[in-house]
């Protein structure tokens, strides 16, 4: 057991006889907290109503990564509750719900399980010990007399037992524990064991409740038309004939990039949006290519800002007796999240509701305070499941757009974006364009390495301190922390920031720079002469946790024995969010196209809390990861973005789905994340594989053997 | 007015005849299981049964289905009972769950069509499903276990 202190500030009783307890509750909370009635209870992480039924809140976000199920989970095993009677509810935007580990409520960067995994198991602790002494008081015996267990507090020496629900009552009479008692790691009991989700029967039944299904008492529904130029503003706007379509109700300008089309659902909207005719600016981008781009990117590679410096790389390349040199490049990608952007939100006389899917909370609730000028204890952000996140939730534009047209309107308005919209009109994963060089020495062992990376900045857009310094972490991620042992090394990153808005996909600078470093890194051990896991191994000396995942996924790939003609591995490995991820893939070539047939995945991610949700999200982390390598590409013309629809930004579908097998490291560590540590190896091992294949170095993504 | 039968029960609708089923059923009929993504059936999201068949609802105009026996997800079954939904559970397969639906509703068709289906099959009936999350290896896993569950259910 490890003790810890925290302040609990706040227990209730519920009107119906049930338990709540929330900590970390500002005062304003506080006096909100005790509720009237036993419907709701903003404030707290766990509920226990008078029937025994356990309601964990769930502070973060789901949108598939599983944490409606872990979370709950974390809460459970400290306060011995039976796994079976467990509920679980999105929190409300709240202070109270501040994710330590990012200081705000935001459901991104892998963070959920790292960043609760001590409040959430406090408040189920201290709940215990309260339900623990509630007992004791009823029954007149010691409080270590009882053992709490399955939802139940037992009294061994009498064999008299009582449920939680019927202690619920009394137990939040009980003072709030100052310090609380945690389990260690080899006592737990569920964490660490696999275990349905919570969230799968609603998802199998069309119950679930997305943005794009909530409905509100005279909601109209809203499709905005954006500036097609990245930059571009409206000059003006003719809506007649827009306005003649049945069912439209009004055509608003919006911000100073848009016009929106409301109606009486969608489809009119959509309708009506088509006849519309708009005077754009282009503010000059009109003309904005990638090839444009491109050459932005390469002019300005060679003279970047240092993220990383060690010996003296010139030198070392200069007297090598082998050097290499190569250019890789990665386009612009799309999220492409199953359910558009959508967000309803409706403002009266008690302030103003938002129903989104959203991953951050905190700015959600900021946005609507900024656009309504209502204070925050008038904004209430509801969570709905997510369609998919991938980082694009944590924008705030289709939030803004709902918010602004409710108020603009005076009615409950829902916004749904088209996947035009959505693809034209994304935070994108940047594209980079990078400049590589190592060396040899006589013995074919790497003395130097050089990344020189050129691309937007994501940090830019709201970091005045990343703007002046030129340096954004999330760039370099990836590159910078190059595992392997080499003398001589430099990584620098030169900030270009064109007009083409760039945002967090799924792990992010890794998403590019592992492929990067991790396929330079094989043409480095071909000219070597190395076998490339070996040479990492050997690199890898002093990285135990990225040769424990190597060796793993070698192992259960069976590295090194025979294939059938024509297939071949390759292998990658990177750390991300706190995990360590290494796959092995089996590739074969059919008539140009890459074929992946098989990924071995090999996960250090610390204390496992639920294996079968790990596994299933290096699954989804690898199909993400495995479209961009196949598929993504993102490209501008004439100053937008020149896809616009899964025709011609194609998804992978089942028949590209690789066998993959996951295989989890057992540890004690403190916990990884998993929503994004399986996405950055699966490019690098699949282009190692089309490299072993064709002798050919895959320099680009997306693959096109030619 | 233009009339459907939904699930089994008789609806009359007052819209303009071309507008997609998919925006029928959501913002007429309230039933939002069925989901909107590409709007050009490029991604199943949306899929329903019409006379049994699989069908993309975002491209189907609602007068092309009047009088036909229209099935959403939330008719497929009373209480997710339908061997698909029952190995659905059963695999966890779902993670954001926004193209389960359209997925569902493509398994059902599909071993409607084929009660035991080949990896070609699979691949042939659910290649237009798009899922993000890649859920795929459980969705061929959860097809080849509900082909066990109807021929389990056949033989009681």
């Amino acid at each position: 057991m490890k003790m810890t202190r925290r302040s609990f500030l706040q227990v209730s009783g519920l009107a119906g006889g049930g338990f709540l307890l929330g900590f970390q509750l500002t005062a304003a909370e506080a006096r909100t907290a005790p509720v009237a009635d036993d419907e709701f209870a903003p404030n707290a992480w766990v509920r226990i109503d008078p029937d025994g039924r356990i309601t964990a809140v769930v502070a973060s976000s789901e949108m598939g990564q599983g944490v409606m199920t872990a979370i709950p989970m974390l809460l459970a095993e400290e306060l011995e509750a039976d796994w079976q009677s467990i509920h679980a509810e999105f929190a409300p935007a709240d202070t109270a719900y501040t994710n330590p580990i990012i200081g705000q409520q935001l459901t991104g960067g892998s963070t959920a399980v790292r960043g609760y995994w001590t409040p959430v198991r406090e408040a189920g602790a201290a709940a215990r010990m309260m339900l623990l002494a509630a007992a004791a008081q009823r029954w007149g015996v010691a409080e270590n007399a009882c053992t709490a267990r399955n939802s139940e507090v037992i009294h061994a020496a009498s064999g008299r037992r009582l449920g939680y629900g019927e202690l619920a009552s009394e137990a939040a009479k009980q003072p709030v524990p100052a310090a609380v008692f945690l389990k260690e790691p080899g006592e737990f009991a569920l964490l660490g064991t696999p275990q349905k989700r919570l969230d799968t029967p609603q998802k199998c039944d069309g119950s679930a409740l997305f943005a794009q299904d909530v409905t509100r008492p005279n909601m109209l529904t809203a499709v905005v038309q954006r500036c097609p130029v990245f930059g571009g503003t409206r000059k003006g706007f003719d809506a007649e004939s827009a306005r003649q379509v049945k069912g439209v109700v009004d055509v608003l300008p919006l911000d100073d990039d848009a016009v929106a089309v409301v109606a009486e659902g969608w489809w009119p909207a959509q309708q009506a949006r088509d006849k519309l005719r708009i005077d754009w600016d282009f503010a000059g981008n009109g003309g904005l290519s990638s090839a444009d781009i491109t050459a932005q990117f390469e002019q300005a590679v060679d003279a970047g800002i240092s993220a990383r410096s060690e010996g003296d790389v010139a030198a070392a390349l200069d007297k090598a007796s082998t050097t290499l040199e190569a250019t890789y490049e990665v386009p612009y990608l799309a999220h492409a999240c199953m359910e558009p952007m959508t967000c309803v939100a409706e403002i009266g006389e008690n302030g103003c509701d938002v129903w989104v899917g959203t991953q951050a909370q905190t700015r959600t609730q900021q946005t609507a305070m900024a656009i309504t000028g209502l204070p925050q204890e008038q904004v209430r952000v509801h969570t709905l499941f997510l369609g998919g996140g991938f980082g694009r939730r944590s924008e705030q534009d289709f939030v803004r757009d709902a918010v602004s047209l409710a108020k603009q309107t005076g009615r409950p308005v829902k916004v749904i974006w088209s996947r035009e919209d959505d693809i034209q009109h994304d935070y994108y994963r940047p594209a980079t364009f990078n400049r590589l060089a190592a060396a040899l020495d006589a013995d074919g062992r790497p003395v130097a390495w050089r990344h020189r990376i050129a691309g937007p900045s994501i940090r830019a857009r709201n970091s005045e301190q990343v703007r002046e310094s030129g340096m954004d972490g999330s760039s370099v991620e990836g590159a910078e922390n190059l595992p392997y042992r080499i003398e001589n090394l430099d990584v620098t990153y030169a900030m270009v920031n064109p007009p083409v808005p760039v945002g967090y996909w799924r792990s992010v600078g890794s998403s590019q720079n592992a492929f990067i470093t991790e396929a330079f890194f094989d043409e480095v051990a071909r000219a070597a002469g190395r076998d490339p896991y070996e040479l990492r191994l050997e690199l890898l000396a002093d990285q135990p946790r990225h040769r424990g995942v190597l060796e793993l996924a070698a192992t259960k790939a069976g590295w090194g024995e025979p294939l059938p003609a024509g297939r071949a591995r390759g292998i990658a490995v990177a750390k991300s969010f706190g995990s360590y991820c290494a796959q092995v893939a089996e590739v074969e070539l059919d008539e140009k196209r890459v074929r992946v047939k098989r990924v071995v995945c090999a996960l250090d991610c610390g204390q496992i809390v639920n294996p079968a949700i790990i596994e299933a999200q290096m699954e989804s982390g690898i199909a993400y990861g495995l479209n961009a390598t196949l598929n993504g590409e993102i490209t501008i013309g004439n100053g937008r973005v020149q896809q616009g629809n899964f025709d011609d930004y194609p998804l992978l579908g089942i028949a590209e789905m690789p066998e993959v097998e996951v295989h989890i490291v057992d540890s004690d560590a403190s916990p990884g994340g998993v929503g994004e540590p399986g996405t950055p190896p699966i490019a690098p091992a699949v282009a190692n594989a089309v490299f072993a294949l064709t002798g050919k170095p895959v320099r680009r993504l997306p693959i096109r053997l030619g | 007015m233009l009339k459907l039968t939904v699930n089994d029960e008789a609806r009359e609708v007052d819209v303009d005849p071309q507008t997609p089923l998919l925006w029928v059923l959501r913002d007429h009929l309230g039933l939002t299981g069925t989901k909107f993504s590409c709007g050009i059936a490029q991604c199943g999201a949306c899929t329903v049964h019409v006379d049994g068949v699989a069908t993309r609802s975002c491209s189907t105009p609602v007068s092309a289905v009047a009088g036909r026996a229209i099935v959403t997800i939330e008719g497929l079954s009373a209480q997710a009972e339908h061997p698909v939904q029952r190995a659905w559970i059963e695999l966890d397969v779902p993670q954001c769950g926004f193209c389960q639906s359209g997925q569902i509703m493509a398994a059902a068709s599909l071993l409607s069509e084929h009660p035991t289906p080949t990896d070609a099959e699979i691949d042939q009936g659910m290649g237009g499903v798009l899922c993000r999350c890649g859920t795929y290896n459980r969705i061929r896993a959860a097809i080849k276990r509900a082909a066990e569950l109807a021929s389990e259910e056949a033989q009681a």
